[in-house]
């Protein structure tokens, strides 16, 4: 099924324009290094890794988690000693496909266990005790800008701030494209930019009427997507991977993921939410031609305690999976398992991938950008992504 | 290093220093000696407080730059003038036994403190709105941004409150007495992670912070440093039932410590005496507050000016103040419209100078959040980057947004402040 669709989809963007009516396909096949797009999808809360990729083999994992502990019998196995969360079934489905990475154990030194400081952390990619102003993608894009055509660097779908696109580049916020192009009738070129900020402010406001002009109308998208709030962000996501013009991030986000108490039905839900979502993303681009110049990320600033707390849900915790897809997202386990007997002084899991590696592997193999530029020094990067020729 | 103890009471000038001071400053200026008519009002009042009123441009616009920023420091006030919110007089329930609270009680308490955190934001706001000295709340959220501590960490909204007193205390006061006083303060103890700090185990969070963020500055001590003054602080930490400041003798570690070249058994006192002592910790200050008062670009020479100023008022905040506001930077032509509004200001300045009061105060508090200045929870213990940083893709049609809802209907206004330039002052 996998190399039915691959073998499809490559034949697909050789195809002249026109091709069974999908005419939409091969334009933007026409220069796909040029539109490579990365979808960020941030849990937050801090998604409790353990219980999304389960590591059932392992006999600490029942023993840490009384209540919590996932029924073997339901997993997705992933190999013989973990396997994805039974919401998770559609990931399950697309890791069959070869198009879905899971990362175990991504994390960073000297964890910071707040939610604000560690996800200020992740967005910045800083180290533990260091403070950077700018997102790492907006350092990224600062550094080396996308092409002058596209419509923006990147798209904050919802609120919360510009996270990892604050601070540089052409980035914009909107919940959705019709009202941003709306509301952004509001900003206007009305001065003379007689000083540095001034023209910041200027600057800003000629990316926003820029975005909106570039994203106003264009192609639809018809997939179906879940009525989830998630669901929604998918779409929105997906509508943007439609428009002519470029985009090279989308960041959309699901909230919930701080399961101190209660957490089955909860967690449950949230992955069941993820996962319905993402698949109708892939769906999406599938049908606009973009999945295979696409990948989907998932971030969050932390994972969960391995021992349970008292209230049926977990606590603060470090290193957690995280998910990559895309059409040439090279599939499989990367990082390492959870190693639950080497915990350290909170009870915590060690990490196995510091996450400026993982973002590294996205700078550089997905983008062509030099990582260290970025991030300020050299990390390996991983082979979700094969290198760039 | 007894002498250290020296600079303790040092908040306190003796008067005719005072005086002295001022009437130097008064002549250093005298080439000013021209009214600063209704543009420099509106210069000095938009600078030093939040959206000038047409009545108080008129009122200082015939005052000549002394004689305003006279006016100005004469009449800062010590407490706000509106009466906080019930809940900071009422006990609150400590993070220990929090933990031992049913689920459903917890979130009971969980949404009290959400509802308490948007009062006391109110509260804030309010004052801002309808002081006669806006000029001590915007010190008294300088300072706020400067001993950054963020009701995040530190959940309890009563120490939050209690804090925000003791910044306004001190606002236009002696940064000495608020450095010592911050430094013992239960809502920093939490913020900053002094208050476990035992000998066996010193907790270096606030030792760094203290140098780096309250006083030096980057690059101006060593890890070593921090190291030995994170073991003069330990046993400085607070009553988890009442939330005050108490010193436990024995978490302390009373040993000798080595500290930017000085060495002595020194407590927490003592290291921030030894920093008072530097003359990088003025500079660090003067500079912080022309970015805050002037320009985007601190001048190195007129910094150290301020900063001789500042330590020779031993700290008074009155007459760095002073030095600033009357300087030829802070009236030169270039630097005018350099600054960009903070959230707060915009908001608060938006309402105050075009008289609007509404009864529910709540959607203007929820605009500062959402435009990145959630007053009481600053993102991090830097405090809020601002200038440049304020705007984004985000915050620019939020801000836009927030102005047109203030003037739904009035088009001459929205006209006026769709103006980019409404966005700096």
């Amino acid at each position: 099924m996998k190399l039915d669709r691959r073998d499809f989809l490559r034949l697909a963007a050789l195809a002249p324009i026109g091709f069974s009516g999908m005419g939409r396909l091969a334009r933007a096949a026409a220069s796909p290094a040029a539109r490579k797009l990365v979808v960020l999808v941030e849990l937050r809360g801090g998604n409790d890794g353990l219980n999304t990729v389960v590591p059932f083999a392992d006999p600490l994992y029942a023993r840490f988690r009384p209540r919590l502990a996932l029924d073997r019998e339901r997993l997705v196995d992933l190999d013989t000693r973990v396997g994805l969360h039974p919401s998770l079934e559609k990931l399950g489905d697309i890791w069959f496909t070869g198009e879905l990475a899971v990362v175990q154990g991504v994390g960073y030194p000297q964890a910071n266990l707040s939610h604000f400081r560690s996800i200020e952390i992740w967005n910045t990619a800083s180290a533990s005790n260091e403070y950077l102003d700018a997102g790492w993608l907006g350092r990224a894009f600062a550094r080396f800008p996308s092409p002058s055509q596209y419509a923006a660097d990147g798209v904050v779908v919802g609120p919360g701030g510009m996270g990892p696109l604050a601070g540089g580049g052409r980035s914009i916020a909107l919940n959705e494209p019709q009202e941003f192009v709306k509301n952004a009738r509001l900003a206007r070129d009305s001065a003379e930019p007689r000083n540095a900020a001034l023209a910041r402010i200027l600057q800003v406001e000629r990316n926003v009427a820029v975005a909106a002009q570039r994203l106003d109308g264009g192609a639809s998208v018809t997939t179906e997507f879940p009525t989830t709030p998630f669901g929604r962000s998918a779409q929105v996501a997906a509508q943007l991977a439609a428009k002519d013009a470029g985009i090279a991030v989308v960041r959309v986000s699901l909230d919930g993921f701080d399961t101190h108490a209660n957490q089955p039905a909860v967690h449950a839900a949230l992955l069941r939410q993820l996962s319905d979502g993402i698949a109708a993303l892939r769906s999406a681009l599938i049908d606009i031609g973009r999945w295979q110049s696409s990948v989907v990320a998932t971030y969050s600033e932390f994972g969960r305690r391995p021992r349970e707390n008292q209230s049926g849900g977990t606590d603060h915790g470090t290193a957690s999976s995280h998910f990559v897809l895309g059409g040439a997202v090279k599939g499989g386990l990367y990082g390492d398992h959870p190693a639950l007997d080497r915990l350290d002084a909170n009870g915590n899991l060690a990490f196995a991938v510091d996450f400026r590696a993982y973002y590294a592997t996205f700078l550089e193999r997905w983008w062509g950008m030099d990582s260290e530029a970025v991030l300020g020094r050299r990390f390996a990067t991983l082979d979700f992504i094969p290198n760039l020729a | 290093m007894r002498d250290g103890a020296s600079h303790r009471g040092c908040g306190i000038l003796p008067g005719t220093m005072r005086a002295a001071a001022a009437a130097f400053l008064f002549f250093a200026v005298a080439a000013h000696a021209a009214p600063i008519g209704e543009d420099g009002a509106r210069h000095l009042l938009n600078r030093t407080g939040f959206g000038a009123t047409d009545a108080e441009v008129r009122e200082f616009a015939p005052l000549e730059p002394a004689e305003a920023v006279d006016r100005l420091l004469a009449g800062t006030h010590a407490e706000a003038s509106l009466a906080p919110p019930a809940f900071v007089d009422e006990a609150f329930v400590p993070f220990y036994k929090l933990r031992q609270m049913s689920p459903d009680d917890r979130r009971e308490e969980q949404r009290k403190l959400v509802r308490q955190g948007v009062e006391l934001r109110t509260w804030w706001l309010r004052e801002m709105l309808t002081t006669s000295s806006p000029l001590t709340e915007r010190m008294t959220l300088f300072w706020h941004g400067h001993f950054a501590t963020s009701q995040r960490k530190v959940r309890l909204n009563q120490l939050m409150y209690r804090q925000n007193v003791l910044l306004r205390r001190e606002a236009l006061g002696s940064f000495a007495t608020l450095l010592h006083e911050i430094s013992k303060d239960p809502a920093m103890l939490v913020y900053l992670d002094n208050a476990g700090s035992r000998r066996e185990a010193p907790n270096e969070n606030f030792a760094r912070e203290v140098m780096e963020l309250f006083t030096l500055g980057e690059g101006h001590y060593g890890e070593n440093d921090i190291k030995e003054a994170a073991r003069a602080f330990t046993g400085w930490s607070l009553d988890r039932d009442t939330g005050r400041y108490v010193y436990r003798r024995a978490w302390h570690d009373d040993g000798e410590k080595t500290v930017l070249g000085r060495t002595g058994r020194f407590d927490g006192d003592d290291v921030l005496d030894v920093l008072l002592a530097r003359p990088e910790t003025a500079e660090f200050v003067a500079a912080k507050l022309w970015r805050e008062f002037v320009s985007p670009a601190p001048d190195a020479d007129e910094v150290k000016r301020w900063a001789a100023v500042f330590r020779d008022a031993h700290y008074e905040v009155k007459p760095l103040l002073r030095a600033m506001l009357t300087s030829d930077a802070f009236w030169a032509a270039e630097n005018r419209g350099t600054l960009v509004k903070s959230p707060v200001d915009l908001v608060a300045g938006t309402m105050r100078a075009y008289g609007i009061r509404p009864m529910e105060l709540r959607p203007a508090v929820l605009a500062c959040a959402a435009l990145g200045q959630n007053l009481f929870s600053p993102p991090n213990v830097k405090g809020w980057p601002g200038g440049d940083a304020w705007i984004d893709g985000a915050t620019i049609l939020g801000r836009k947004q927030f102005l047109e809802r203030v003037f739904v209907g009035d088009e001459q206004k929205l006209a006026l402040v769709y103006d980019a330039t409404y966005q700096m002052k």
